[in-house]
C-alpha cells in the first residue's frame, strides 16, 4: 500500500523548465515515476523531452491536473514565488504539494498553512528531500520519486522512514537497504520552522499502513515535534520505532544549516529529545551509523519481521 | 540577521515604539555631537555588541561593566573613552569576547516598574505569539522556569492580525490602567507592526519600562531577523555589521557554505545539514571534539570544495580532517577530484579521513587511492569517526 504516493501516482512538476527542476524531473522519470506535466507560468504548450518521454508543460497548475490526471505536485519554484505556487496547488484541489524550495521565508509559511487549514490539499515540505515509494524492479525502479532523493538506494519493503534532513535519511535508507532490509515510503519533512506536515501525521500514515511494518523516525535539535510525535507513540502505536536526533554537540542559538535548527529553550535540545523518546519506547539509535540496526534491536524485541 | 541596539531602536522610532532619547557614536569626535543632542544630566552608556550579558560584562583591561549609569555628560564621555575600541567578554560572548565598535548613549530614564514584551513564532502552532511578563529586567528562561504562571502568552491569528481583545487581554495581564495601559496598548500595536513587516524572527524588548510620567517605554531592544526573507529588505541588509561576524564564517557565505566555527579540533566537511550536524555528534561520540559545522550543500562543486578546504584549514585549532559524504544524486567522483585538488593547493599536511558513499563511488575511491596522497579511507560514519579521533590523538602538535 505505502502511504501518500504509490507507483500508480500520477505527477507534475512547477518549475520543470528550470535547471533544478528539469534535472530531478529527468532523474523521477529516469526511475520509472509517471512524471505527466510540468507547469510553467507563460510556458504552457511547450514540452519537456526527455530520452523516450515527452512531458507537457501547463501554464497552470489546474490546467495540468484536468489534462493529464495529475494529483500529486513536486514544487521546484526559486523562493520568492513558492509560496504562490503551493498555494496553486491547493486552489487547483490536489491531494498533494511537496515542495522542494529552500529559503522560503518564515513569513509566507506562516499564511500559507493558515490558509490550507481545513482544505483538501496536504503539504509536505518546505525545504524537504520529498518522497520515494520504492517500485519493484532493480534497485528499486518503477517506483514514485518526487523530488530530489536518489531513488536507487532504495529497496521495497516494509519499513517506513521519515525525516527532516535530506542526506541523513539517504544514510538511513542505505543502511537499511544493504541489510537487505526494504522500505514502504520514505518521507523527508523538511527543516523548515513551518512545515505541512509533521511527523506526527506521518507516524500515523505508518501506524495504519499494514503494509509497514516498522518505523525509523529522524529528528534534530528545535522545536517540539518529535517529541509530541514520541508521546503518541507510546499511546497509540504498537510497531517498532528507532530515534535519532542530530545536533547534540550543535551550540545554542546558531542556525545550523536548517532554518529550524536552532537550540532555543530546554526542552528542544537533542539531550531532551532523545530522553523522551527513551521514555516512550523508542529505541534511540546512539550515532548516526546506529539507525538501521536500532530498528533491527527494536523489531527483535517485539518479535516483528522486517523482511 | 541580528543588528544592534542602536539600529533596532531606530526601527523602533519609525514604527512608532517609543524608546528614551539616544544617540550612537563609532568614534570619540562622535561623541561630542552625539551628546549634544540629549538633555542635560542622568545619561546611560551602552556597548554595542551582538550579545547579551552586557550590564555583567567585563572589558578584557579589566574595566567592569559594559553599560553604565552616569550622572552627567561629561561623565558619559569619559565612560564611553574606556569602552570604545575596548573588548567585553560576557556569558554569551565568549571567552575571546567581543571588540565594541560602537556605543550608544541614552537618556537614563526614571524607572517605575519593569516588564518583560517578546515577538517571536511559536512553532507548535506556526504563528507569533505575543509574550509578556510582569517580570522585567531579568532572565526570562528563568522566570519562566521558576515561575511559568507569570509568562502570558497571545497567539496571533496570521490572517486576521493581531486584535484589540487580545491588546486588552496583554495590557491586562501586565496589570496596567489608565494612561499606562493606553500607551502600553499602543505600543504592542506598533511593535507587532514591526515584527511582522520587518519579517523579523525575534524581537525582544528587556526590559519594557513604565516611567513616573506614565509614560511606556522600550528600555533595551533585541531584534534578529528570518534571513530567507532578507532578499525583500534591502534597508535591513544595510544594518548588517560584519565586524560581528566571523570572518570564516562569512568567507563561506560567499562560496554558498554554511560554515559554524566551533572549538574543537577535528574539522569536518558534509553535504547535507542533518548529516553535517550528526558528524560532529559521532565525533563527540568516539572522544574527539568538532571544530566546525560544514555543509557544502546537496549538490556541490568542486570549487567549492576547495575553498571549504582553505576555510578549514584557516581555523589554527584544527589537528585533522574528516570528510563525511554520502552522495545521493552528486557524483563521488568528482568530490574526490575536489578533495585531492584541494589538499595540493592547500599544501595539507594534517590527517584526512574521507568517508565517501553512494553515487559513483568505486570510481570517487579510485581517485583518492590513485593521488598518491595519505588520505584514510573510512567504510562507515562509525569507521572512519573512530580513525579520524584516533590520528588527532596521535598527533603530537600542529605542523608548521
Amino acid at each position: 500500500m505505502a502511504i501518500l504516493i504509490t507507483p500508480e501516482t500520477r505527477i507534475l512538476v512547477q518549475g520543470i523548465t528550470g535547471d533544478f527542476g528539469g534535472r530531478h524531473a529527468k532523474l523521477s522519470l529516469d526511475y520509472g515515476t509517471k512524471v505527466v506535466a510540468g507547469v510553467t507560468p507563460g510556458k504552457g504548450g511547450q514540452v519537456f523531452e526527455h530520452g523516450p518521454h515527452r512531458v507537457p508543460i501547463f501554464n497552470s497548475v489546474a490546467e495540468a491536473a484536468v489534462a493529464t490526471g495529475a494529483t500529486v505536485s513536486a514544487i521546484f519554484v526559486p523562493p520568492p514565488f513558492a509560496a504562490d505556487a503551493i498555494l496553486e496547488c491547493a486552489g487547483a484541489g490536489l491531494d498533494l504539494a511537496v515542495a522542494i524550495t529552500e529559503g522560503i521565508p518564515v513569513r509566507d509559511m506562516v499564511l500559507v498553512k493558515r490558509a490550507m487549514a481545513g482544505g483538501r490539499t496536504r503539504l509536505v515540505g518546505p525545504n524537504c528531500p520529498g518522497l520515494v515509494t520504492p517500485g519493484t524492479g532493480d534497485k528499486s525502479f518503477g517506483g514514485c520519486r518526487i523530488g530530489i532523493a536518489p531513488g536507487y538506494i532504495h529497496r521495497k519493503g516494509h519499513v517506513g522512514v521519515v525525516s527532516r534532513s535530506g542526506t541523513l535519511t539517504y544514510e538511513a535508507v542505505y543502511q537499511l537497504t544493504v541489510r537487505g532490509i526494504g522500505q514502504s515510503t520514505c518521507v523527508g519533512i523538511g527543516g523548515d520552522p513551518v512545515n505541512g506536515t509533521s511527523h506526527l501525521d506521518v507516524i500515523r500514515m505508518f501506524n495504519d499502513d499494514p503494509e509497514t511494518r516498522g518505523i525509523v523516525m529522524i529528528g534534530e535539535i528545535g522545536g517540539s515535534a518529535e517529541a509530541d510525535a514520541a508521546r503518541w507513540i507510546r499511546d497509540h502505536c504498537a510497531k517498532p520505532v528507532a530515534g535519532f536526533i542530530a545536533g547534540s554537540t550543535a551550540p545554542a542559538g546558531r542556525r545550523m544549516g536548517h532554518a529550524g535548527a536552532i537550540v532555543g529553550g530546554a526542552e528542544d535540545t537533542a539531550a531532551a529529545k532523545i530522553a523522551v523518546f527513551r521514555e516512550c519506547g523508542i529505541e534511540v539509535a546512539v550515532t548516526p551509523s546506529d539507525m538501521a540496526d536500532a530498528l533491527i534491536r527494536a523489531a527483535k524485541a517485539k518479535g516483528v519481521s522486517l523482511g | 540577521m541580528n543588528i544592534h541596539e542602536y539600529q533596532a531602536k531606530d526601527l523602533f522610532e519609525k514604527f512608532g515604539v517609543p524608546v528614551p532619547r539616544g544617540a550612537a557614536a563609532k568614534t570619540p569626535d562622535e561623541f561630542v555631537n552625539a551628546l549634544a543632542g540629549l538633555p542635560d544630566g542622568p545619561t546611560m552608556v551602552k556597548s554595542q555588541i551582538h550579545a547579551g550579558g552586557r550590564g555583567k560584562g567585563v572589558f578584557t583591561d579589566g574595566y567592569k561593566g559594559g553599560v553604565k549609569f552616569c550622572r552627567t555628560k561629561a561623565e558619559a564621555r569619559e565612560v564611553a573613552a574606556r569602552m570604545l575600541g575596548n573588548t567585553l567578554v560576557t556569558l554569551q560572548t565568549g571567552p575571546s569576547g567581543r571588540k565594541v565598535q560602537t556605543v550608544y548613549f541614552t537618556v537614563a530614564s526614571d524607572i517605575k516598574k519593569e516588564y518583560y514584551l517578546a515577538i517571536l513564532l511559536d512553532r507548535g502552532e506556526s504563528r507569533p505569539v505575543i509574550v509578556a511578563s510582569t517580570e522585567g529586567g531579568v532572565e526570562i528562561e528563568k522566570v519562566a522556569h521558576e515561575t511559568p504562571e507569570k509568562i502570558f502568552k497571545v497567539a496571533v491569528d496570521p490572517a486576521y492580525g493581531l486584535a484589540d481583545f487580545q491588546v486588552r487581554a496583554l495590557v491586562a495581564a501586565l496589570g496596567l490602567a489608565g494612561a499606562e495601559a493606553k500607551n502600553a496598548a499602543r505600543l504592542i500595536r506598533a511593535l507587532y507592526s514591526m515584527y511582522w513587516e520587518t519579517d523579523a524572527a525575534m524581537v525582544e524588548v528587556n526590559p519594557l519600562i513604565t516611567t513616573p510620567a506614565g509614560e511606556v517605554l522600550a528600555l533595551d531592544a533585541k531584534v534578529s531577523f528570518d534571513d530567507n526573507a532578507l532578499f525583500r529588505h534591502p534597508e535591513i541588509v544595510a544594518l548588517r555589521d560584519m565586524n560581528e561576524e566571523d570572518p570564516k564564517e562569512i568567507e563561506a557565505s560567499k562560496h554558498s557554505l554554511s560554515y559554524i566555527a566551533l572549538d574543537g579540533d577535528i574539522a569536518c566537511l558534509v553535504n547535507g545539514a542533518g548529516l553535517a550536524m550528526s558528524t560532529m555528534d559521532i565525533i563527540k561520540h568516539f572522544g574527539g571534539s568538532p571544530a566546525n559545522f560544514l555543509d557544502v550543500g546537496g549538490g556541490a562543486s568542486k570549487g567549492q570544495v576547495v575553498a571549504a578546504f582553505k576555510i578549514i584549514v584557516g581555523d589554527p585549532n584544527v589537528k585533522g580532517i574528516f570528510v563525511n559524504i554520502f552522495g545521493g544524486i552528486m557524483d563521488c567522483n568528482v568530490i574526490a577530484t575536489g578533495i585531492v585538488e584541494a589538499v595540493r593547493e592547500v599544501g595539507l599536511r594534517l590527517p584526512l579521513v574521507v568517508r565517501l558513499e553512494g553515487n559513483n563511488v568505486a570510481a570517487g575511491k579510485a581517485t583518492l587511492a590513485a593521488s598518491g596522497l595519505t588520505i584514510v579511507s573510512g567504510e562507515s560514519m562509525a569507521d572512519a569517526a573512530q580513525k579520524i579521533v584516533k590520528l588527532v590523538g596521535q598527533a603530537p602538535s600542529r605542523p608548521a
